[in-house]
Order: C-alpha cells, then sequence, then structure tokens
C-alpha cells in the first residue's frame, strides 16, 4: 500500500499501462422517451484522471450514471475491463468501480466511522462479517483523508467540506482502484472545492486510482484532471488534454461562451476568463 | 538545559480513536438490550400476574410451574393469561419490527405500518368476511385480516412503483394514504348499512389482545416468526439503503432484494398483528424512535430492540388496561393512545427527532 506523502505534486501521475478500465459504445440514454445521450463511445485507461463537463443538461451526470450502472442505457453498453457491466453481478462491479453521487445525505446520528465502515459492505458476506482487516482498512481511510479526529462525530452535523471528505472516506474504504464522483464540489465555498479536489488529485496520484469526476468549474477541471471530455446535448464533442480541449472556439460551441483562454499563474493549465454570453 | 514547553498528551492514532468510540456505542447498545431483556421479563411476570382476579406473585409462579394443579388459579393462569401473554409479545414485538422497517424502507420518521396500506387493507377485508359471510370469532376474522393485509401491501407497491423511477419512499406513501382513504370509506359504507357487522367490527377495530385465545396465537405464531426472521436479514440492507440507493448499489446491494424482503417481512409481521389484534397504533411508530436513542441508525441494533421495545409497550398497555378499569377493562389500542400519545409528545419536545 502507497504510503502518504504530503509533498508529492498533485499531477503527478502514476504510472499506467494504458489499458481500458471502463468504456462507452454506442450508449443512447434515455428517461423513459426523453433521450439525454446519444451514440456516445468512450474509453477510460487505467490510471487516468478525467473531468466530464458541459452546460446544465448536457447529460454529464447521467453518463456518470450509467458508467456506475446506477442507469440501464437504452441502446450500446458500458464496459468493465472488459465485461459488459449490465450483465456482471451487482457485488462484482462495487468490488471494482465505487462511485459518490451528487450530494448524498447520511442518515441522521451516523457517524463517520460508521459510515466508512460501511465501504467495507462489498467485501463482507454472511459467512464473512466484519474482521481484521475491515478495521484496518477503515482506520487507514480515516486518517489518510484526515478525519480521525472527526470519527465519532455524527456526519450530519460536519461542514459540507468535512461531509464530503468523509464520503471520500467512504470510497477509499471500499477499496476500489476505479471511483467516479458527480459533482463532488456543489455547495462548497471555494478554498473547501480546492480542498476536496486536492484530496481527489490525491486519490489518483498517491493511491493510484482511476478517476472520473463530473465538473462544472472548468478552471478546476482543467488544472486537476488530465484528460476533459466536453459534452453538449448529450453528445461527446471534444476529449483530450485539456490544453487541447479548452479552447476559445470549443467554450463558443459548447457554453455559448465568448472567452479568453489565458494559462494560469499557478499551474499552466488553461484558465477561462470569460467575456460574455453568446446568443444563439 | 530544559526549554520550558507546554507538554502535550500524544494525540491518540485516528484509528484507535475510532475503535474506542465504536466501542463506547456497543457498550451503550449491549446495555440498552439488557435494559429491554429485562422489561420484557417483567412485563410478561405483571401480565401473568395481574388481571380483573388478582393472584399474588407467589400464587402464580406455583400455578405456572406445578402442571398437576387443578386449581382455578391454575386455570386462569394457563387457559386465559400465558396465551394472552404470548400473543402480546409476539404483537408487540411484530408491530415495533415492522414499525423498524417501515422506517427504514420509506425514509420516513412518521412510518408505520397504517403507511403501507397494510391497516386499511385487513380492516376492509374483517369487514368483508363479517358483512359478507357472517364470520364473528377473532379466529375466524385471521385469515380475512391476513389476506387484506396482503392485498393492500401488495396494492400499495405497485401503485407506488408505476411511474418512472420506480417505488420510492415519497410514491410508496402517497399509495398508501390514497388506497388507506378509499378502503375506509368502503368499511364505513358498508357499516352505515348494517349495524349488525358495526358491533362485530367495532371491537375488533378498537384493538385488544382480550377475547383471543390460544387459537389465534398459534395461528398467527408461524407467520410474525417467518417475519422476524426475514426482518433480521434485511437490516444490514437497511444500513445501506439509509444511504440512498444510488450509494447502496454503488456498495453492492440489490435494491429490489432488500426492498422484496422488507416488504415481505413488513406484511407478514404487520399483517398477522392486525389480523390477531386488530389495528393498533402508536407501537409501530414510537418503539424504533426511543430505541433510535440508543442504537443509533444502525439497524442491526436498531431492529431487534424495536421488537423488544414493542412488546414491553404492549404487554404494559395491556396490564394497565385490566388494572384501571377493574372488574372491567379498557383496551389496549386506547390504553395505548391515551398513555402514548402524551408519552409520545414529551420525547419530540426533549430530543429533536431523527430525521431519515
Amino acid at each position: 500500500m502507497t504510503t502518504s506523502t504530503p509533498d508529492a505534486p498533485p499531477l503527478s501521475a502514476p504510472t499506467s499501462d494504458g489499458r481500458v478500465r471502463l468504456a462507452a459504445e454506442g450508449l443512447r440514454l434515455a428517461y423513459d422517451d426523453r433521450v439525454v445521450v446519444e451514440g456516445l463511445d468512450l474509453t477510460l485507461t487505467d490510471g487516468s484522471f478525467t473531468a466530464i463537463v458541459g452546460p446544465n443538461g448536457c447529460g454529464k451526470s447521467t453518463l456518470l450514471r450509467a458508467l456506475g450502472r446506477l442507469l440501464r442505457p437504452a441502446a450500446g453498453r458500458v464496459l468493465l475491463d472488459g465485461r459488459a457491466i449490465q450483465r456482471t453481478p451487482t457485488r462484482d462491479v462495487a468490488r471494482a468501480l465505487g462511485l459518490l453521487p451528487q450530494t448524498p445525505v447520511a442518515p441522521a446520528g451516523l457517524t463517520v466511522a460508521d459510515l466508512v465502515a460501511r465501504g467495507r459492505h462489498p467485501h463482507q458476506s454472511w459467512l464473512r462479517q466484519w474482521s481484521a482487516e475491515d478495521e484496518a482498512v477503515v482506520a487507514e481511510a480515516l486518517s489518510w483523508t484526515d478525519m480521525g479526529d472527526l470519527a465519532d462525530r455524527p456526519v450530519d452535523e460536519l461542514s459540507g467540506g468535512q461531509r464530503q471528505r468523509a464520503w471520500i472516506s467512504m470510497a477509499l474504504a471500499q477499496g476500489t482502484d476505479l471511483i467516479l464522483l458527480d459533482e463532488p464540489t456543489t455547495y462548497l465555498d471555494l478554498s473547501h472545492q480546492i480542498d476536496v479536489l486536492e484530496l481527489v488529485a490525491r486519490l489518483h496520484a498517491e493511491r493510484g486510482r482511476t478517476v472520473v469526476v463530473v465538473l462544472h468549474d472548468l478552471n478546476l477541471a482543467a488544472r486537476y484532471a488530465q484528460r476533459l471530455v466536453a459534452m453538449r446535448d448529450g453528445v461527446l464533442v471534444a476529449s483530450g488534454t485539456p490544453h487541447e480541449v479548452l479552447t476559445e472556439q470549443l467554450l463558443a460551441d459548447v457554453f455559448d461562451l465568448e472567452a479568453r483562454v489565458v494559462p494560469d499563474p499557478v499551474a499552466g493549465s488553461p484558465m477561462v476568463v470569460p467575456v460574455r454570453r453568446l446568443r444563439r | 538545559m530544559s526549554v520550558p514547553s507546554v507538554t502535550r498528551a500524544p494525540a491518540a492514532t485516528p484509528g484507535t480513536a475510532a475503535h474506542a468510540g465504536r466501542t463506547v456505542r456497543t457498550r451503550r447498545r449491549v446495555l440498552g438490550l439488557l435494559v429491554l431483556l429485562l422489561l420484557v421479563v417483567a412485563a410478561c411476570a405483571a401480565s401473568i400476574a395481574i388481571g380483573s382476579r388478582p393472584l399474588g406473585p407467589g400464587t402464580a409462579w406455583t400455578a405456572l410451574t406445578d402442571r398437576s394443579l387443578r386449581t382455578e388459579e391454575a386455570v386462569i393462569v394457563w387457559d386465559l393469561r400465558v396465551p394472552r401473554t404470548a400473543l402480546g409479545l409476539m404483537v408487540g414485538a411484530a408491530l415495533g419490527v415492522s414499525g423498524a422497517l417501515i422506517q427504514g424502507h420509506t425514509r420516513n420518521p412518521l412510518g408505520d405500518p397504517g403507511l403501507l396500506g397494510v391497516t386499511a387493507g385487513a380492516s376492509f377485508a374483517v369487514v368483508l368476511a363479517i358483512v359478507l359471510l357472517g364470520v364473528g370469532t377473532p379466529a375466524g376474522y385471521v385469515w380475512f385480516a391476513f389476506a387484506g393485509a396482503l392485498a393492500g401491501t401488495v396494492a400499495v407497491y405497485v401503485l407506488g412503483s408505476a411511474g418512472r423511477g420506480g417505488a420510492t419512499p415519497v410514491t410508496l406513501a402517497l399509495a398508501g394514504s390514497a388506497l388507506s382513504a378509499l378502503l375506509f370509506a368502503l368499511v364505513r359504507t358498508m357499516l352505515i348499512s348494517d349495524s349488525d357487522s358495526l358491533d362485530a367490527f367495532r371491537f375488533w377495530v378498537v384493538g385488544a389482545l382480550a377475547g383471543r385465545g390460544a387459537d389465534v396465537a398459534w395461528q398467527v405464531a408461524p407467520f410474525i416468526a417467518a417475519g422476524l426472521v426475514l426482518a433480521l436479514l434485511n437490516a444490514p440492507a437497511l444500513d445501506l439503503l439509509g444511504l440512498g440507493e444510488d450509494v447502496a448499489r454503488g456498495l453492492g446491494q440489490r435494491i429490489w432484494l432488500a426492498r422484496l424482503t422488507g416488504l415481505g417481512a413488513t406484511t407478514l409481521l404487520a399483517g398477522a398483528a392486525t389480523a390477531a389484534c386488530g389495528p393498533i397504533a402508536f407501537v409501530g411508530l414510537v418503539a424504533p424512535h426511543v430505541v433510535r436513542a440508543f442504537t443509533g441508525p444502525a439497524h442491526r441494533w436498531l431492529v431487534p430492540c424495536a421488537g423488544l421495545l414493542g412488546a414491553v409497550l404492549l404487554l404494559t398497555a395491556d396490564v394497565l388496561g385490566r388494572v384501571v378499569a377493574r372488574p372491567g377493562e379498557l383496551q389496549v389500542g386506547i390504553v395505548l393512545a391515551l398513555v402514548g400519545c402524551p408519552f409520545f409528545v414529551a420525547l419530540v419536545r426533549r430530543r429533536r427527532t431523527a430525521t431519515l
């Protein structure tokens, strides 16, 4: 297990052999008759850190739900390690892929330690109940996310940022090397957004997790992710490094936004400075 | 040379802190469980010793242990009070556990067996049995009530899962209220047109342990036993469902399986309880709330503890009903409402009701 190195740069990528972990093929996603995503192909390689961006209602959260087997595709399929995810038993998926929905809610009085402990569920059964290994993994997840001191506090009494750390700690305890997060920074102020994304980046850099995250903030997405996937109206418009994707032309096409793209003075990643909204 | 410094106790490593916290919680839960077990024993003893004809604890004990006795006391104990106590124990536990399950599944702190159409379905079936078939004894009502409870729950579940997204806590509660309103209206319509049925029905609907013999207890026992086993199997899944369906599925829980198990357990438990004793409110609502104070949201503890407290509540209310109205008695459903309501108000005022 990797030891925590606090000074590790957030963008140092772990070595990856480029093996495809998660793939979408000809994906069509629909709620009843309303098609939300159409003809989408996407591959996510081992050890990558991908951010899905796009305007409200573009289908990015829906795509994430399908990638995590929460939504059955109307057509096409999702492959997890080369196997159709819909045909994979729920528990096998839960051992390979962890996911955090947008603003999850914990029941009143549930402590942080108990929440994180529930992440061990995929590894338990009637024959194999709570074990010393589970105990060790939970303790390690708590300390790695810096939640050790808050372990006995009820989740519903924490601040938004602490709460999100607790949920990420649970995803870490689940022990999957693929993690999907749906807008983990919603409702957080800027410094807590940074705090949560630093934690997610550490999951990727230090723990070798393959991360897919839906993000609203383009500048933060460009700074933390290695790869951006831009969507509009249920269609994948662009995919590549932040420098390749975040161009002034793309911002106009996808977000109807006239903007300047300048280098981020801190990280060197592309930074969007909006000018005005374009009317179509 | 020592530099003066503020010595700080070395901070406990987070792992051991979490571990210590869990130990404290476990100790509190074990203590709560033991207290509940003691209360159950005490309530059973009181239910056997106290009645419209008071027996001293000594007399009751002798009658209980020496089966060769054929005294009047022995007959009272064995033919009346033991079956009644056993029934109270089972029905109370069934109501408490089904309340915990329904609150957990609907994530609704006001959940009780009435919410899912169980009570309305059972009442409707009992009235049909009385009006159309002239059934007139509790042992005769049982099967009708049970069938009605099952039909009511299934109807609510089918209605609640009709829309897009399937059965959610909100759609289930909505379907339950709508169906209950309809069925109770039909019940009233039938009762208005037939005053003989009304007499039979109103003794059932008030909720009582009195007049139910060992035959009723034996009829419902297997269903309650099966329901309790299903409920305990369902408890770990409820812990995951409490985090939301998406998270639960992400952690490897098959949602349909958990919902089906819970639905089966609730129908068996609440259906059997309602069939045996009529609709008894309050126990299913309050028992889970009270035990949550020491179990927290962990259903492995919450479900069995709610069952024990349910049994204690029902037996105590039954004993109280025999004492306050001597030589007659007050039905347990009425006692529960009279005593339980202020108690619950006090509880809600004292601490913030847990939102689920």
